[in-house]
């Protein structure tokens, strides 16, 4: 028998489980260069592929020839939408219901479009032969603002839906319309806006910005002719996902195809998707029998692949003259690019937009969104937050905060005023959603203490003063935001892609020795799953975390899930990680039972270990269990230590936080200094709080360059104007400011251990702090809102449209 | 194209290969030389994930010809720990202070920061940020890769002044 010799603490301490800041066990491979991403494999005999591209946003193509391409030593093929024909494969459905070209049909419908795979020995000689292959195109008008593609004359974009008056979600009242989509109660808001004392309105756009992970897109695609099995490794954030679609597209059936995510480069919502490229490499692979890898460079993946927001809204908002919110209406003109390529559940096609109440008790709304296709790159991916929900955030928090300009309130007391109360939970919002668990009030409170927000009022009030004397040039801006997020999709009942329900799942198998191998249908990106799992699984069933593997990311050997986004890793595979231990557990409770020769019932469970209860000596580890259940189990017992889970969260889960920015504003040259950033966020129970902290340090930095420079510009043509990292903005470390974090604890009642997910909530919460605050700085000069990106360029032209520059 | 026979010094060890004049340098390293830890995030010099050190300096290599390395000497990560296997003080600290999500920034990110450290042994704050301003970091928000750094300075000077 063992002897008890370990005080709990230092038991507990050995676990490395639940809350501790363990560290990453990701990091050895990736500090030494040992990381294993796609572009890093290599096969024998590997050809590689590489794109002809649309140099026009809108036209038809007249002819190819690939003649001289294929001149071009080591080239092996050349494919177009003309080969892909007679396989079917010239377009692929997509996850919004629409399908894409794989290879352009007849006509380009935006800038970047694939036209041509050429497939070479190697990536110099892919390259040449695209410069060769030469394409005749006639250039037709290009759509690029949504508003003019629903215009009646507007020429029509999509020849392959001539005719079409309905789609995937009902009926289409144009022919660059996708779909109307519409929900809460239309009369009872407009008679709520009818009636209210005051109501402020105001057109909000969410620009297009790019996920821009700094690992871009890529496969390489394997088919072995012999035994008819394909191998696709690629950066994908939904492995199983990609081979159901990758089996219904292609007709291999599903036990032949084996996908892969190596080490992911980061994702953010941008490797969700299904792009051309992998259909392409995979035909590439079938038609010459060797594998074939397709990386995209940079500006492919920002010309091309996956898109987010470019969201046009419109506001109205109710409110009784004391600053009680009565109603709020918003319509959505939705910009999805040439095809509706959407990652979002099948029944939401605007994402969960609907959140747009925000965290404000709000009796009467209603909300209806317009798709549109232009002659833009495909994608409205949720990059870097639930669907649509950064979109839905962005729309609130402006608009409370153009409310409170207008009825002179303080926009954090407007806030409090309107919170849905701790006692309210759960509740349920005018726009149908039921949120789980909040404390709002206590998380503002808490928030506007540490920052000493009237402390801050006040010096504001100072240096507008000042600047009215001409004593500084710089006006200072504070901005409040307080986010509800919608995370962890979700619910089977309600939540799918494809037919496919969003579950996800986990199996465990504990091993003789007590060590373990956990496998999930999730996949990390940089969110250090094979650190915070094994930290679940060893609070869960007393194996410390350095014992367990965690494995994800191989379709052959995980348990199927439908992968890594929307923050959904932590609400969903987080619990059928604990889940799948507690089922251990139980079998392991029997087992122990069986040794001490007592009832399951009279054993209390320890930190590791089954006791006796009221003889606490008696005891078996977790480890002497492990090895007893593959020796000696009571009769009629299997033998193992196994479990698997198939997680179906009953609810979604609604993280939620407070963040306060205060910004100096030179009004002669636009640039905007964040002096101060502040982070309150709530994600239920904390897995591990350093992971905590470095992701929203991460979410923060993508909303500082969001919402102060980030912009997918178009011009008439439909040329995209910032196609490198030369033009599309991503901050530095010197143009990140230090971040403060913080945090309350309210965890989900309905989650196994209680946690809400945490990676997206900065990014959400972050963009609407910094364009309050930017709004802020102006405000009393008149200002209720002014469109993001606040580049230094439009801040200025704000400054000077107020009549604020030295020049006015 | 014909091929130029390129030798290298690449983390203390001799190195021939033959190779197009136009190869840029990063492929010669991940694809020729089996060096897959240096990264490519743009191709075009601003991302700094192909970040080696060569001839004593930091250079974006996909941004460098082979034919430009010809003779020169090479430092990547796979040469930054000591050759009995003990990491750098810079990959320890990446570590221990969270500075790094997804890892595809770090291999060049580390190379930077090692070169930063050789220029300037105890930068501020700022220096830090500055010096590593040409890297750019999609994931972790810089501060605890600022955090590591300086913390690395702060180990390697002590391991100095112990050796003195
Ligand atoms: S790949 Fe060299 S700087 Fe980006
Ligand atoms: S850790 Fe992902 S880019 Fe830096």
């Amino acid at each position: 028998m063992t002897v008890d010799t370990e005080t709990a603490q230092a038991r507990t301490q050995k676990l490395e489980g639940l809350g501790t800041k363990r560290k990453r066990v990701e990091d050895a491979r990736f500090t030494q260069g040992k990381g294993n991403y796609v572009d890093d494999i290599k096969l024998p005999g590997m050809l590689f592929g590489d794109f002809v591209r649309s140099p026009y946003g809108h036209a038809r193509i007249k002819s190819i020839n690939k003649d001289a391409a294929l001149k071009v030593p080591g080239v092996k093929a050349v494919l177009t939408a003309a080969d892909l024909k007679p396989l079917k494969l010239h377009y692929m459905p997509t996850l919004a219901g629409d399908v894409q070209a794989v290879l352009a049909d007849e006509k380009v419908l935006f800038q970047g479009q694939e036209v041509a795979f050429v497939v070479a020995e190697d990536r110099y000689s892919a390259a040449d032969a695209v410069d060769l292959v030469e394409v005749e195109y006639q250039e037709l008008p290009a759509l690029v603002d949504p508003t003019k593609a629903m215009a009646p004359g507007a020429p029509e974009l999509r020849d392959d839906l001539k005719g079409k008056t309905s789609g995937a979600h009902g009926p289409r009242k144009h022919h660059n319309h996708i779909f109307t989509w519409e929900t809460g109660d239309a009369a009872a808001t407009d008679k709520a806006l009818k009636s209210a004392q005051v109501v402020a309105k105001e057109y909000i756009v969410y620009q297009r910005v790019h996920p821009c992970p700094l690992e871009t897109c890529g496969c390489v695609a394997s088919m072995d002719k012999i035994n008819g099995h394909l191998t696709v490794w690629g950066t994908f954030q939904a492995p199983h996902a990609v081979r159901t679609v990758a089996s219904l597209i292609s007709g291999i059936p599903e036990h032949k195809i084996r996908i892969i995510s190596p080490d992911i480069g980061g994702g953010f919502g941008n490797k969700v998707g299904v792009y051309p490229g992998y259909i392409c490499s995979i035909v590439a692979s079938i038609v010459t029998g060797v594998p074939v890898k397709w990386i995209e460079d940079r500006m492919e993946n920002l010309q091309a692949t996956a898109f987010a927001r470019d969201y046009h809204m419109t506001g109205e908002i109710a409110a009784t003259k004391d600053g009680r919110i009565t109603g709020l209406r918003c319509h959505v003109l939705a910009d999805h690019g040439a095809f509706d390529a959407c990652a979002d559940p099948t029944k939401y096609p605007a994402g969960f937009f609907n959140i747009c109440t925000g965290s404000y008790d709000i009796p009467a709304a209603h909300v209806t969104v317009d798709g549109v296709y232009t002659n833009k790159a495909p994608g409205g991916v949720a990059y870097r937050c639930s669907f649509r929900v950064t979109e839905a955030s962005y729309f609130i928090e402006r608009m409370v905060d153009v409310l409170a300009r207008k009825l002179n309130m303080d926009p954090a007391e407007l806030r409090r005023k309107n919170f849905i109360r701790k006692e309210q939970f759960p509740y349920t919002s005018a726009l149908g959603w039921e949120y789980d668990s909040g404390d709002y009030h206590t998380a503002l409170d808490k928030a506007l203490k540490a920052v000493d927000y009237p402390g801050l009022r006040s010096e504001q009030k100072r240096n507008r003063e000042a600047f009215a004397r001409g004593e500084t040039r710089k006006l200072m801006g504070i901005g409040v935001s307080f986010f509800t997020e919608i995370v962890g999709a979700g619910p089977i009942k309600n939540c799918d892609i494809l037919g496919l329900g969003m579950f996800d799942s986990c199996e465990i198998r504990v091993h003789p020795t007590g060590s373990a191998i956990a496998r999930l249908g999730t996949i990390s990106q940089g969110q250090g799953h094979a650190t915070t799992f094994a930290q679940i699984l060893a609070t869960e069933i007393g194996i410390p975390a350095s014992n367990i593997t965690v494995e994800e990311g191989d379709t052959d050997t995980a348990p199927y899930g439908l992968g890594t986004y929307g923050s959904r890793s932590t609400p969903v595979a987080g619990a059928a990680t604990a889940m799948a231990g507690r089922k251990i557990r139980a079998k392991a409770q029997m087992i122990a039972a069986y040794l001490l020769e007592v009832h399951d019932d009279d054993l209390e469970w320890d930190i590791d270990r089954f006791r006796v209860k009221g003889a606490p000596e008696r005891f078996k580890t977790m480890a002497e269990i492990a090895f007893s259940a593959y020796n000696k189990v009571p009769p009629g017992m299997e033998p193992g230590l196994e479990a698997v889970s198939y997680y179906d969260p009953p609810n979604m889960t609604y993280p939620f936080g407070a963040y306060v920015c205060v910004v100096d504003v030179d009004v002669d040259t636009g640039i905007t200094e964040v002096r101060r950033f502040y982070a309150l966020d709530d994600c239920g129970t904390r897995i591990n709080p350093m992971i905590i902290e470095g992701q929203v340090h991460g979410g923060l930095t993508e909303a500082l360059a969001i919402a102060m420079g980030q912009e997918m510009a178009y011009d008439e043509l439909g040329n995209l104007k910032n196609a490198s990292l030369l033009d599309f903005f991503l901050p530095t470390a010197v143009e990140t400011p230090a971040w403060e974090t913080d945090y309350t604890t309210t965890p989900s009642p309905h989650h196994p251990i209680g946690a809400k997910g945490v990676g997206e909530s900065p990014n959400v919460g972050g963009v609407s702090a910094f364009s309050n605050a930017v709004n802020d700085a102006f405000a009393h000069a008149g200002l209720t809102h002014t469109q993001m990106p606040h580049d230094h360029w439009r801040v200025w032209k704000t400054a000077e449209r107020l009549k604020l520059t030295a020049a006015a | 194209m014909s091929k130029m026979h390129l030798k290298l010094k690449v983390n203390n060890r001799d190195v021939e290969t033959l190779t197009e004049p136009r190869t840029l340098l990063i492929h010669v390293l991940r694809e020729q030389l089996g060096l897959t830890g240096p990264h490519i995030g743009c191709d075009t010099s601003h991302c700094g994930a192909c970040t080696v050190d060569m001839n004593g300096r930091s250079v974006k290599s996909c941004t460098v010809l082979a034919a430009q390395a010809d003779g020169a000497t090479l430092l990547t990560i796979e040469g930054m720990a000591s050759p009995d296997g003990t990491l750098h003080a810079l990959q320890e600290s990446f570590r221990t202070h969270h500075g790094l999500q997804c890892g595809f920034c770090t291999p060049g990110m580390i190379t930077r920061a090692y070169r930063l450290l050789q220029e300037n042994p105890n930068p501020t704050e700022a220096e830090i940020r500055f010096g590593i301003s040409g890297n750019l970091c999609r994931c972790t928000g810089y501060q605890n890769i600022v955090k590591a750094i300086r913390a690395a300075a702060d180990t390697l000077a002590s391991v100095k002044e112990a050796a003195e």
